[in-house]
C-alpha cells in the first residue's frame, strides 16, 4: 500500500497531484498540478477571447474597408484596402502563435484563461521558465491545438484513408495528457514544464487575540487527547466561517465527547476556548516531536 | 506628498502581539508586517509595475523572501492554524515565482537572441543540420528521378494550384512566362505578408512533428523537396535551369534554409528522444526542446525576410543575374552570421543544462 501511495503521490488527504519542489533554499513547497479539466477550460477561455477579438477586429476593418470605399475609388483606397489586408494577415498569424506567447511571457506566466482559472506554468526542474521553454512549449501547441481543429473544421473524412491517419496522428498529440500522471502535453515534455495551481491566498485573522477565556472554561488532559490536528482544523473552519448553528452542533458533539453538559447562548465562548486549547495542547506535543494527526491514531 | 494619493496603505502592525494566548499565534503576529510587504511587492510584480516598488522595498526583496520561507520553515514545525500555513506556502510560492522568474524581458531575451545565442543554438544541432541537409538534397533527387521516369508524376507530386502553367509538355515560352516579374509593386506588400504567414505556419509543424522521434518531420521534408525537384526537372527540361534557379534563389536561399533548420530542429527533438543518453528521456527532451525553440524562434526572422525578398525583390528584379546574386548575398550572410557570431557569456556549453543561465 505504501509503495502505491508513493508512486502515485498520494498524500495524506489522497491528493494524486500534489507534488514537491525543493528551492534553492532547500525548503519543500507543495505544489499542485492543474488539474485536466482547469487546463481544458483554461484553453477554451483562450480560444474564445482570440475567436471574439479577432471577430469584432474583422468587424472593425469591415467597416473601415466600406468606409473607404464609400469615399473614393481610386488609387489612394488601393494602398489602403493594401494595408488591411496585410494587417489581417498578421493579426491571423499573432492570434495563432503570438497569443499564449506574450501571456506566458509575462510574470504571471498564464494567459488570461490560466489566470481566471489559477493556474500557471512552471519549470518542471524548479529552476527559472526560460523564455525559450515558453517558445517551445507553444510551437508545440500547434499541432495538438489548431491542427485537430483545422482537421475538424476541413472535415476529415472527405480525405479518405489519409485523412484518418492524419486524425490517428493528431489523436496521440490530444490525449497525451490523459497518459501521465503530471498530465504533461507533448508541448510540457519538450519544453521542460508543467502547470501547476496558483491560486494567492489572504491571510486570515489570528485565531487566539480574542479575550483568553482559560479560566472560564477549564479542559483537562484527557479531554484534550481526545482529538487530533484534522478535528483542530476542522474546528478553526468552522470559527471562520462563523455559522451559529453549524457551531451549535459541534458544540453538542464535542460536549457529548467530553462529557459536558452544553450551555446555551455561549457556542462560540465555548468553541473558541476549546480550540485555543486544544491547539495549545497539540502544539506543545508538536515541540516535544509528538504529532497526533486525528483522533483514530493514538496519543 | 503630492504623490501620497498613488501610494499604497501602510501596512499598520498588529496592536496586541501579547494578547494573543498561543505562542504559535504570537510568531505569527511578530512576522506579518514582513510578510505583507513581501507580499504587496509581489503582486505587483505579478501586475508588471515594477516601478512602483520603492527601491527601500526591492533591495529588501531576497531578504523578505528567506525570511517569509524560514517562517514557513518554522510554522510547519510549530504551528497547527491551516489557514496561516496556506497563506504562507501561497506566499512563499509567489515569492519564489518571481524571485525565480524570467529576469529578461522581450528586448533584452532578444538582444541576446540576436546577439550571438541564436547562431550558437544552431551551431549547436550542427548534426542535425547535416541529416536535415541530406535528406532534403536526397528529397529532391528522389522527385527528380521519379518524374524523370514517368511525367506522371509531376501531377502527383504538384498541387494543381501550384503548377499554374508549369506542367510536363509546355512549351518554353510558357514556362518563361511563369519567371516574369509583374510590372507594379501593387499587391505585393499582402502577398509578402501571405508568404511569410504561410511558410512559417509550414516550419512550425516540421518543428513540431519532431516530437515523435522526428520521422514525420523527415517525410514532411523528402515531400517538399520531391515538388521543388520535380519542378527542377520541368525547368531544365526545357533548358531554363540557370533562369529557374535564379528566380528561386532570391528567397529560397532563405526561406530553404529555415526550412532546413526547423527540420534539423524538429529532429535534434526526435533524436534526442530516441537516443537521450545519460539524461533521462524527460531531462533530455526538456533541454533539446529549449534549443530547438530558439533555432525556431529565428526561423520566424528568416521567414519574414524571405516573404520580403519573395514579394518584392523576385517580382521587381527582372535579370537573372541580378537575383542569382541577391541570393548568393543572402545565402553568404546566414552562413557568416551562424558560423562567426561568438557565443554569449551565459549561453550554455553542454547538452542537458541550457536552462541554467547566469543567475
Amino acid at each position: 500500500m505504501n509503495a502505491v501511495a508513493t508512486r502515485f503521490g498520494l498524500n495524506r488527504d489522497g491528493n494524486r497531484r500534489l507534488r514537491q519542489l525543493v528551492t534553492p533554499e532547500g525548503l519543500a513547497l507543495p505544489l499542485t498540478i492543474a488539474s485536466r479539466s482547469a487546463r481544458a477550460g483554461a484553453l477554451l477561455i483562450d480560444l474564445g477571447i482570440i475567436f471574439l477579438s479577432l471577430i469584432a477586429f474583422i468587424v472593425v476593418l469591415g467597416a473601415v474597408g466600406i468606409e473607404l470605399a464609400g469615399i473614393d475609388a481610386n488609387a489612394s483606397a488601393g494602398g489602403a484596402m493594401e494595408f488591411v489586408g496585410v494587417l489581417l494577415i498578421l493579426l491571423l498569424f499573432l492570434a495563432r502563435y503570438g497569443y499564449f506567447l506574450w501571456f506566458e511571457l509575462g510574470p504571471r506566466g498564464a494567459t488570461p484563461g490560466k489566470r481566471m482559472l489559477g493556474i500557471r506554468v512552471a519549470a518542471r526542474d524548479g529552476g527559472r521558465l526560460s523564455a525559450e521553454a515558453v517558445i517551445a512549449r507553444n510551437l508545440i501547441r500547434d499541432v495538438e491545438v489548431f491542427l485537430p481543429t483545422f482537421l475538424l473544421l476541413g472535415g476529415a473524412s472527405s480525405m479518405g484513408v489519409a485523412g484518418g491517419a492524419a486524425a490517428l496522428w493528431l489523436a496521440i498529440f490530444v490525449l497525451f495528457p490523459f497518459f501521465n500522471k503530471d498530465a504533461l502535453r507533448a508541448g510540457d515534455l519538450v519544453a521542460g514544464t508543467w502547470v501547476v495551481e496558483a491560486q494567492t491566498a489572504r491571510l486570515p485573522e489570528a485565531m487566539s487575540v480574542s479575550p483568553d477565556r482559560s479560566r472560564d472554561y477549564r479542559f483537562g488532559e484527557a479531554e484534550l487527547a481526545i482529538y487530533g490536528e484534522r478535528e483542530l482544523q476542522v474546528l478553526e473552519g468552522v470559527l471562520r466561517q462563523d455559522n451559529a448553528e453549524t457551531m451549535r452542533e459541534v458544540m453538542d458533539t464535542i460536549c457529548g465527547k467530553i462529557g459536558w453538559t452544553p450551555g446555551q447562548g455561549d457556542e462560540r465562548e465555548f468553541l473558541e476556548a476549546f480550540y485555543a486549547a486544544l491547539r495549545a495542547h497539540l502544539e506543545r506535543g508538536m515541540r516535544l516531536g509528538r504529532r497526533k494527526a486525528d483522533k483514530h491514531t493514538g496519543a | 506628498m503630492a504623490l501620497a494619493l498613488f501610494k499604497t496603505p501602510e501596512i499598520t502592525p498588529p496592536a496586541d502581539i501579547e494578547a494573543a494566548s498561543l505562542r504559535s499565534d504570537r510568531f505569527r503576529l511578530e512576522r506579518e508586517v514582513d510578510w505583507q510587504r513581501l507580499e504587496r511587492i509581489v503582486s505587483l510584480l505579478e501586475k508588471n509595475r515594477p516601478r512602483r516598488i520603492n527601491d527601500e522595498d526591492l533591495l529588501e526583496l531576497p531578504v523578505l523572501y528567506r525570511k517569509a520561507a524560514s517562517s514557513l520553515a518554522v510554522a510547519r514545525e510549530t504551528s497547527l492554524d491551516a489557514a496561516t500555513l496556506a497563506y504562507l506556502e501561497s506566499l512563499v510560492r509567489r515569492a519564489w515565482f518571481q524571485v525565480y522568474g524570467p529576469r529578461m524581458g522581450m528586448l533584452g531575451w532578444l538582444r541576446r537572441f540576436l546577439g550571438g545565442s541564436w547562431s550558437a543554438s544552431v551551431r549547436d544541432i550542427w548534426l542535425d543540420i547535416c541529416i536535415a541537409l541530406a535528406v532534403m538534397v536526397a528529397g529532391t533527387l528522389v522527385g527528380w528521378l521519379l518524374v524523370a521516369r514517368d511525367s506522371e508524376w509531376y501531377y502527383a507530386l504538384v498541387p494543381g494550384e501550384m503548377g499554374g502553367g508549369r506542367q510536363p509538355g509546355a512549351d518554353r515560352a510558357a514556362l518563361m512566362e511563369t519567371l516574369e516579374p509583374t510590372q507594379s509593386a501593387e499587391g505585393l506588400t499582402v502577398f509578402a505578408t501571405y508568404l511569410f504567414s504561410n511558410n512559417t505556419g509550414v516550419c512550425i509543424m516540421a518543428f513540431a512533428l519532431g516530437f515523435c522521434f522526428g520521422i514525420p518531420t523527415l517525410l514532411l521534408l523528402v515531400h517538399n523537396m520531391a515538388v521543388l525537384g520535380a519542378m527542377m526537372w520541368l525547368f531544365a527540361g526545357a533548358g531554363l535551369e540557370w533562369e529557374f534557379a535564379a528566380w528561386l534563389s532570391v528567397h529560397g536561399t532563405t526561406e530553404l534554409f529555415a526550412i532546413l533548420l526547423s527540420g534539423a530542429a524538429g529532429l535534434h527533438v526526435g533524436r534526442s528522444m530516441a537516443f537521450p543518453g545519460d539524461a533521462s528521456i524527460l531531462a533530455a527532451a526538456s533541454a533539446s526542446g529549449k534549443r530547438a525553440a530558439q533555432v525556431m524562434a529565428g526561423c520566424t526572422i528568416m521567414l519574414v525576410i524571405a516573404g520580403l525578398l519573395e514579394g518584392y525583390a523576385r517580382q521587381l528584379v527582372p535579370t537573372a543575374t541580378g537575383r542569382a546574386s541577391i541570393g548568393a548575398v543572402m545565402l553568404a550572410f546566414w552562413i557568416a552570421y551562424f558560423c562567426l557570431m561568438p557565443r554569449p557569456r551565459d549561453h550554455a556549453q553542454d547538452r542537458g543544462d541550457s536552462d541554467e543561465a547566469q543567475p
